[in-house]
């Protein structure tokens, strides 16, 4: 569904501070994948997700989404095949608006916008509905601005709003890594839920082995911006840290990614 | 003496709080949804007094003129807009880039450094012909131009449209991943916001009866000024709140100014008067070591 053919992309070409931050990555995202990518700092991650998005462009290869290639296309005329989280848990929603506000927006995904109100009466009752289903009791304050609500109930409101217009592609940039341990485990049970409830095709990219293990059909382990392996099913499911310790352990030069 | 110099400046900072209002109006699409600092006001608000002066000069009925001039104010700014999102300039370097080029144009435009407009029929003539004291049409339909002014910019920013421009001011990345193209927006807003400066230049020419290619000067931290003082009374917590404040804040601080002119500021002042008010308030929080006071604008 999602393809990745052969990318490349340097950072700083052609001076002393020239990265190759992926090199070559061949992959194929299906239908109904939700792949968890792990790797150490610098190994590629983000790069490779904002390739996807369209943040910016790969010096090489092509991206196609649906079999149209969409590598030069920028990030906002991606906006109708791709949904984003960030690990910037502010990142998701404007601050300076209202709940309500940013539902709407994100109910207008990659659609084209017009001078009709931005909120529609009957869409707000829907808002409600959903709202509930964070059990934040955000559903009460619809009018409220969100600069006025924690880090946690910002993201799962970001996540609430990928559901409104459903992307093809859900991209989670370690959208949990801000947050603390016991916010970061709702966070992941909502993002769990939202996913299987609505059959998304979805990358997360972690920083949490464990995390990384536990969620998802397939597993991509990045280093030095290549593809270090890549295993789903069974295989995946009987994986422990352990293994992967034991199997790629001279690469995890980075502790964090351990724990 | 100090309490009939408070009374006689009220009609006159009425007048000029109104007119000047659409500024700081402008100033708060800008600096306040857009989140971008936009200094083409200073040129922009010229533009519209310039155009606005030739055309009725020239026998173009006034309404039209004013028409004409608040669309070159929208293209001014939508100028400084593609400076910035197409050409990557800085913003502030935009603003000045804008503001200096419409020196030139104002001229141009005029042919001279300015044009009486005392002599010829403007949009104001009939209300200041009327059988009362002049303060009372001319305060009155001032009014009616920010009121609807006002709620037309409330309306359209609780638009779809209106949604995605102060998204892009508040957070670019989060509204792009919504599939806004952030460029347009900022080019809309700088447009929109230079359109209502120049009908106020336009507005203002009319009423003193004249225009001048050095009007422009300072108008954005006047216009500044009173969005400070306008917010100090309204909060800016919702958009209706923040054009409010525009308005209000630009009568308070003509009146503010008309004050202090009676009360023996020198009119050779007036505009370091001004600049102190707006440090002192932009300062004031920062010495506090308060975060909220800080502007927060993109491209600085």
């Amino acid at each position: 569904m999602v393809r990745l053919e052969n990318i490349t992309k340097i950072f700083s070409k052609g001076t002393i501070d020239e990265k190759v931050a992926i090199n070559g990555i061949t992959l194929h995202i299906r239908k109904g994948d939700f792949i968890t990518v792990i790797g150490s700092n610098g190994a590629g991650k983000t790069t490779a997700l904002n390739l996807t998005a369209g943040t910016y462009a790969p010096d090489e290869g092509d991206i196609f989404i649906d079999d149209s290639r969409v590598t030069r296309l920028p990030e906002h005329r991606r906006a109708k095949y791709l949904g984003r989280i960030f690990q910037d848990p502010l990142m998701g929603t404007a601050a300076t608006m209202t709940i309500e506000e940013n539902l709407a927006m994100a109910d207008l995904r990659g659609q084209i916008r017009g001078l009709r109100w931005g909120i529609k009466k009957a869409r707000r009752d829907h808002y409600r509905e959903i709202l509930k289903m964070l059990d934040l009791g955000l559903e009460t304050r619809l009018k409220d601005n969100v600069s006025l609500l924690s880090g946690g109930q910002r993201q799962s409101l970001t996540l609430l709003m990928v559901t409104l217009s459903l992307p093809k592609l859900l991209l989670l940039d370690e959208h949990t890594a801000a947050l603390d341990p016991k916010t970061a485990q709702r966070v992941m049970e909502l993002t769990q839920k939202i996913i299987e409830e609505n059959n998304l095709t979805s990358v997360m990219v972690t920083h949490n082995m464990q995390q990384a293990i536990k969620y998802g059909n397939r597993m991509i382990m990045l280093h030095e911006g290549k593809v270090q392996f890549d295993i789903e099913g069974k295989e995946k499911s009987a994986l422990t840290v352990e293994e992967v310790v034991k199997r790629f352990g001279a690469e995890l030069k980075d502790e964090a990614l351990l724990c | 003496m100090l309490l009939s110099s408070f009374f006689r400046t009220i009609p006159i900072s009425l007048e000029q709080g109104l007119a000047y209002g659409l500024v700081a109006l402008g100033i708060v699409i800008t600096f306040r949804i857009l989140a971008f600092p936009d200094l083409t006001v200073d040129g922009s608000f010229p533009l519209g007094a310039a155009v606005v002066a030739r055309l009725i000069t020239e026998g173009v009925p006034p309404v039209y003129s004013i028409i004409a001039a608040v669309i070159c104010g929208f293209m001014a700014g939508c100028c400084t807009g593609f400076l910035n999102t197409k050409l990557k300039i800085n913003s502030l370097l935009a603003g000045i880039l804008m503001m200096t080029i419409l020196y030139s144009v104002n001229l141009r435009i005029m042919g001279r450094s300015n044009i009486q407009l005392l002599t010829v029929n403007t949009l104001l003539t009939p209300l200041e012909n009327l059988d009362v004291n002049r303060f009372i049409p001319i305060i009155a339909f001032f009014f009616l131009v920010a009121l609807c002014i006002k709620l037309l910019t409330d309306m359209f920013l609780h638009t779809q449209i209106g949604f995605a421009m102060r998204a892009t001011g508040d957070n670019e990345q989060m509204i792009r991943t919504l599939g806004v193209n952030t460029d347009n927006m900022t080019v809309l807003g700088l447009g929109i916001s230079n359109g209502f400066v120049a009908l106020s230049g336009a507005l203002v020419a009319q009423d003193q009866g004249f225009s001048d290619v050095g009007m422009g000067i300072g108008m954005i931290v006047a216009g500044l000024a009173s969005i400070i003082i306008g917010e100090a009374l309204f909060g800016k917590k919702t958009v209706q709140r923040l054009t409010l404040a525009a308005i209000v804040g630009s009568i308070i601080y003509k009146f503010i100014i008309s004050l202090g002119l009676r009360l023996g500021l020198a009119p050779t002042d007036l505009k370091m008067a001004t600049g102190v008010m707006v440090i002192l308030a932009l300062g004031i929080p920062a010495l506090r070591k308060e975060k909220e006071g800080k502007l927060h604008l993109r491209g600085v």
